[in-house]
């Protein structure tokens, strides 16, 4: 089975912090990971790798600097990957950078494509089904579990925000992952003492199947008009020094002030 | 001198922060008030190769670097000084003495199980009347036939009981003194040999050190490592590595305490203002801090010298010394800035200052590593 | 493309089982809105089975028109059947806006059709307006919730965005609008339907849905741990309200994520959201900054859960929490 695994690099935003003088992002110092959702599926790509025997490859579009996380994945267990990185590209949305990515998938063989569901530097969800339909394969979003029957079929449970779904697919498909669904594994010690001796490909849009028109910012019908941050309400009071009771007591007649109780 | 990190090396260092975090820092309380050994730990570090990073991978090993290894026990100690010191021994002392010493034959059995973590290791040399004085060995192994018959006890030996394999000095020739001195791999479950009394400890109270006891005990002679009499060096050479991998847990301990103080001292306010607002606070911090950073650079210049085949004895007794030295220091002020609060186990610089000061003591104390830091000198 | 041949608003209506979802008319409220601006009408499109007896209630909350797609392949949601039916109605019918609410439903489909369209989506978004130039602006959070971006679509057709559930306004019911209820018959290429649904289950513990509940006790990694959680529990049942948590309690599977608030869970807006234990990353405040009362409990002052909190208590949450529910106890009875 051959499985590619689309993965992006993002600033750790759990980690970004307010300025609280400023109100201002401060975004100096944030690492770079490996967006959370797209680790659980790298994950679940490795245990059938384990289980059913499988080829890994990651495959990611971004700066040069993005090789980071393919060499990440190497550590982890990938056995190939390819970071698609070209002017060209810059300045993607979701649709122009799905278009890239499936320009990419349609040189490679892949029997299933794993994604994350959502970047948690963009939050669209959008990429993941935007290839699905580019290669018109069928795709299962939100996915909480995976089981593999060894030939052909998939059956996923989905989650819903009132419970969950079984539902079966067949390969080649797409599938997004929660980043909550499974525990990526470490690195292993060995994996990164390897992490370099295997190439990292780079592909610009010259080795990828698609129409340049479809690409970067003139592959994309949205535009950003405008940015900025965001209004923040005035803080309220804050209370230090006080005594279990004594805070117990203010937040009672905090709740009798304002009629809840 | 140039040791910074290789790229190999920084993604380590991510990846075993990350471990350190969310696996070892959670259990660190529970497992040092209970004097429980972390085994589930122990699984999870085979799994992905923190219990064989230097050992060569066509022994199963992960091909990794004494960096690394250091920054294992430094990153694990931060959190957790008894997952440090787990690591610490069965790599340093069990693993390294048959990768530097042994036969073919004992590589080949030995290395790969303990390499994964399947086998934990264990060094015995220390006895009641031999500590610093190592050479006044009582334990005493005669040869019989196709064995060596091992008589007597060793004490303190940490992972005992948990431990499949024991790299064990015995006199085979008590009239040579030092040059009397072999040493052997015992393996768990040895006919005569027995874990005796496990000891009740100040720190690294997670770890099991333990009582060995030797009765009789038949040791295949293919288990004898390296030649017969040169068991003394073999023990030398070995706690040479060692004090790199036990500067590497005082500094990770020194490191967790600072950690710690730096966020309580911003969070708790006297007189109306946090703690670290007040200059008597900041200069402690910076004093701490300093420290901190000159004890790192003497674990990675050993490790350095270690790595690329440079005499590191000396390089090594240092980082011993002052690594050790600081990680009491800075664990002691750590309490102090925390106040009353830092002398409960509500904070865990209580635990590290407890934790800490063994780092002065086992694998030669402070002392030796002064004797054998002017030895150089004066050679 | 000549845009002036794009018009009207149209709404995804979404419904599970027969009932409508409450974005549905949320988005109807917003879309009415946004045509009165556009001088044009509001199209519901209703994709199920048997489920024509809704339409009236989409008319009582703005729609003008009702297109009904009825056929079983509907009856449970899956992309591909979804996907042709709107697909179609929009070749056919040429919206200038389509919306669809941000759910694991909306979000599955919106990007599959704005591929298939080959138009701008703009996801989750939390405000729409209509610009001078008559363009649609979408602005959602970005950034995990640090940034608000506002987002066009000028050279394609039609505008498409999924718009965050609870964020919008429904109409009060009009049960006296007037609208059309047209039954549109969607020709499907079944043989690219590959998608089986073996079972849909509701988990009971996934019944509740704080974005609901007037009254949310949260709980961070503060009191990050079951028998936390049951103490925050016993303070909610007091306060007859729901507990809900921070992202890092449910990674860490405490905690079920329908109860998660923020960017990745739910938008919240209680009466009264008690936020114990919690730092609150931007992710978090994104979620419900929007309450009406916030207090807050936090050993960290700097913490920035207190730069939105009405109240904020610097303290040790597990410490405070259970003699406020004992004092509360006393009150309350």
């Amino acid at each position: 089975m051959k499985i590619v695994v689309c993965i992006k690099q993002v600033p750790d935003t759990t980690e970004v912090k307010l300025d609280p003088k400023t109100g201002t992002l401060i975004r100096d110092g944030i690492p770079s990971i490996i967006n959370p959702d797209d680790k659980g599926g790298l994950e679940y790509a490795l245990q059938l790798k384990e289980e059913y025997g499988a080829e890994v490859t990651v495959i990611t579009m971004g700066p040069p600097q993005a090789e980071a996380v393919l060499r990440e994945a190497f550590a982890m267990g990938a056995d190939r990957a390819i970071l698609l990185t070209s002017r060209k590209f810059a300045g993607a949305d979701t649709l122009a950078t799905s278009n890239a990515l499936a320009g990419a998938l349609r040189v490679l063989d892949f029997d299933l494509i794993l994604a994350g569901r959502q970047a948690i530097d963009g939050d669209t969800a959008q990429v993941g089904p935007q290839i699905a339909e580019h290669l018109g394969i069928p795709q299962v979003s939100y996915l909480e579990d995976l089981k593999f029957d060894g030939n052909k079929t998939f059956r996923i449970k989905k989650q819903l925000e009132d419970g969950y779904q079984i539902v079966e697919v067949e390969s080649p498909c797409l599938l997004t992952c929660l980043a909550s669904a499974v525990k990526p594994r470490y690195m292993s010690v060995k994996g990164i003492v390897e992490a370099w001796d295997k190439e990292v490909e780079i592909w610009t849009e010259e080795k990828i199947d698609v129409n340049e028109e479809k690409l970067g910012l003139k592959g994309s019908p949205t535009k950003v008009k405008k940015a900025g941050a965001k209004e923040m309400k005035a803080a309220g009071q804050v209370h230090d020094g006080l005594s279990p009771e004594e805070a117990a007591d203010l937040i009672i007649a905090k709740l009798k002030e304002k009629y809840i109780i | 001198m140039d040791f910074s990190f290789t790229k190999q090396e920084e993604l380590f260092l991510q990846m075993i922060r990350d471990f350190a975090e969310n696996e070892v820092k959670p259990l660190a309380a529970e497992i040092d008030d209970l004097e429980r050994f972390p085994e589930e730990t122990v699984a999870k570090m085979g799994k992905i190769g923190i219990m064989g990073i230097p050992v060569p991978k066509e022994y199963g090993g992960q091909g990794g670097t004494n960096q690394m290894y250091t920054m294992a026990v430094e990153e694990l100690s931060r959190v957790c000084a008894t997952t440090g010191v787990v690591v610490s021994a069965h790599t340093s002392l069990c693993i390294a003495p048959i990768m530097e010493n042994g036969t073919e034959e004992q590589k080949q059995k030995y290395l790969p199980k303990l390499a994964s973590g399947e086998w934990i290791g264990a060094f015995g040399l220390t006895e009641p009347n031999a500590g610093t004085d190592a050479a006044m060995q009582q334990t005493t192994a005669v040869e019989e036939e196709d064995a060596y018959v091992l008589n007597g006890s060793k004490i303190f030996i940490t992972n005992a009981g948990y431990a499949h394999v024991y790299i064990v000095f015995a006199m085979t020739d008590k009239s040579l003194g030092n040059k009397g001195i072999s040493a052997f791999i015992v393996e768990k479950g040895t006919p005569g040999f027995s874990i005796g009394k496990k000891e009740k400890k100040l720190g690294i109270r997670g770890s099991a050190t333990c009582e060995l006891i030797f009765e009789n005990c038949r040791i295949p002679k293919e288990n004898l490592l390296g030649k017969v009499g040169k068991g003394f060096g073999i023990a030398m050479k070995t706690l040479d590595g060692g004090r790199i991998g036990i500067a590497s847990q005082a500094l990770g301990i020194a490191q967790g305490a600072m950690d710690e103080t730096v966020k309580y001292t911003k969070e708790r306010k006297q007189f109306g203002k946090a703690i670290a607002q007040f200059q008597n606070t900041q200069f402690q911090l910076a004093e701490m801090e300093t420290n901190v950073n000159a004890a790192r650079f003497l674990v990675r210049s050993a490790a350095y010298r270690k790595d690329n085949g440079l005499p590191y004895s000396k390089d090594a007794a240092m980082a011993k010394l002052f690594a050790a030295q600081t990680a009491m220091e800075v664990t002691t002020k750590a309490v102090q800035l925390h106040g009353g609060y830092g002398y409960t186990r509500e904070y865990p610089v209580e635990r590290m200052m407890r934790d800490a000061k063994i780092t002065e003591i086992y694998e030669g104390t402070s002392e030796v590593q002064r004797m054998v830091i002017a030895a150089a000198l004066l050679k | 493309m000549d845009k002036s041949q794009y018009k009207n608003v149209f709404v995804f209506c979404e419904q599970r089982d027969g009932k409508l979802q409450n974005v549905a008319l949320e988005l109807l409220g917003k879309a009415h809105d946004l045509a009165k601006d556009l001088d044009q009408q509001v199209y519901a499109m209703l994709l199920g089975h048997n489920v024509k007896s809704l339409a009236n209630d989409l008319i009582a909350h703005g729609a003008d028109k009702v297109l009904v797609c009825d056929d079983p392949a509907l009856a449970t949601y899956t992309t591909e059947p979804y996907t042709q039916a709107i697909y179609q109605i929009i070749c056919e019918q040429k919206p200038s806006i389509v919306l669809i609410g941000a759910t694991t439903i909306g979000r599955d489909l919106g990007p599959r059709l704005s591929a298939r369209v080959t138009t701008g989506l703009t996801a989750d978004c939390t405000k729409l307006e209509i610009a001078e130039d008559k363009e649609l602006w979408s602005t959602r959070p970005a950034f995990g919730g640090n940034l608000m971006a506002t987002i066009v679509c000028p050279d394609h057709r039609p505008q498409m965005s999924t718009v965050r559930p609870g964020v919008m306004k429904a109409m009060e019911a009009d049960a006296s609008r007037n609208g059309e209820v047209i039954d549109y018959t969607i020709n499907f290429d079944r043989e690219k339907f590959r998608v089986k649904v073996l079972e849909t289950v509701k988990s009971t513990d996934n019944m509740v849905d704080i974005s609901e509940a007037k009254i949310l006790v949260s709980g961070g990694r503060g009191v990050g741990t079951k028998e936390g959680f049951e103490m925050l529990g016993e303070l909610a049942k007091l306060l007859k309200g729901e507990v809900s948590s921070s992202r890092a309690c449910v990674d860490a599977g405490i905690i079920g994520h329908e109860r998660q608030v923020g960017q990745t869970g739910k938008t919240v807006r209680p009466d009264l959201y008690l936020a114990c234990g919690i730092s609150g990353a931007i992710q978090h405040l994104a979620g419900m900054e929007e309450s009406e009362l916030i207090i807050a409990i936090n050993k960290d002052k700097y913490a920035p859960i207190m730069s939105v909190a009405d109240l904020g208590v610097v303290g040790d949450a597990k410490k405070i929490i259970p003699i406020l529910t004992e004092k509360l106890k006393q009150i309350v009875k």
